[in-house]
């Protein structure tokens, strides 16, 4: 796709908005962008084809469901980087997953349907990797804006 | 039958994502042989009760020219925290601020805030206001870029037999 113009960023910035629980909430959402419903439709899907929007859909929130999340990290030797993301990212609950400039260059968070399970997928990892996995759960959240302006 | 359809079986259903045609709780419905007014009441007691946060989508940041990001970590005095996470929770260009535990002594940090922007330049002047905020309640602090994304699918649920 070529680049985003102004009707996709203003899709962008609406779509990151909750969308009405309604049977045709394209419909609904377009009509308050002033565009059809099948315009909404093939630029979202343009969107999603191109990864501009890698999800689309129900945010649904583990604690909510009785599971947990938690932010972990791994100091992985740069040889053995490819091996251990392999096996990371194998288990479903890595929910997302990041490589950063540190020591501890591997960061991801574990999504787990209950909360023994960030322990259990943790250790599971540490066995198969040889690689201490560090736990960071959130003990108190300030803000969550999930927001870019596009 | 959809008494029998389970929250479960919801949310396999539809963390792949919404379909993107004009009436999508219809087409989930018809997968899970339900009704699509049952699915939506369903769905609305989810929301109501947290399960669901909200129906939308969620951006590439690099794709949208927000090519750098950096998790800033602090090491900021377990009396201040509260006060001044709330204080940088407020800055308008957060996703995401949180106090999470430290991690021995290579691993001093306890506040955790990520911030984006169009190059570097604009991520380290962000810092700098979060620096000035925390004042001399922090003692030290580090800045993490991400050089990949290596996944990001959201919450998927383990199959059940």
């Amino acid at each position: 796709m070529s680049e985003i113009d102004a009707t996709d960023r203003k899709i962008l910035n609406r779509m990151q908005d909750d969308l009405p629980l309604v049977s045709h909430p394209y419909a609904a959402v377009a009509a308050e962008l002033g565009l059809t419903e099948a315009e909404l439709l093939s630029r979202l899907a343009a969107l999603k084809d191109a990864r501009v929007i890698t999800r689309f859909g129900p945010f649904f929130d583990a604690a909510a469901m009785g599971g947990a999340f938690c932010l972990c990290a791994m100091a992985v030797p740069p040889e053995q980087f490819e091996d251990v993301l392999t096996k990371v990212n194998a288990h479903p609950e890595v929910a997302h997953n990041y490589e950063r400039t540190h020591r501890l260059n591997m960061w991801f968070v574990l999504a787990t349907e209950t909360p023994e399970g960030i322990g259990d997928c943790a250790d599971a990892i540490e066995r198969e990797t040889g690689v201490p996995v560090l736990r960071f759960p959130k003990l108190q959240e300030f803000f969550i804006g999930f927001r870019v302006a596009a | 039958m959809s008494i029998a359809i389970t929250d479960r079986q919801i949310i396999e259903a539809l963390q792949g994502g919404l379909p993107l045609v004009p009436a999508p709780y219809a087409e989930i419905a018809g997968r899970l042989d339900m009704a699509e007014d049952d699915l939506m009441a369903r769905l609305q007691a989810m929301k109501d009760s947290g399960v669901i946060r909200r129906i939308a989508a969620a951006p590439n940041h690099y794709k949208l020219g927000m090519t750098a990001n950096g998790m800033t970590v602090w090491n900021v005095a377990d009396d201040r925290i509260t006060e001044l996470g709330a204080q940088i929770g407020a800055l308008p260009f957060f996703t995401h601020c949180y106090e999470r535990p430290r991690a021995g002594a290579d691993w001093p940090y306890n506040l955790f805030a990520m911030v984006h922007g169009s190059d570097r330049d604009e991520v380290e002047e962000k810092r700098g206001q979060i620096r000035t905020l925390l004042g001399a309640a922090c003692t030290g602090s580090d800045i993490l870029y991400s050089t990949r994304i290596l996944k990001k699918t959201g919450l998927r649920l383990r199959k059940k037999d």
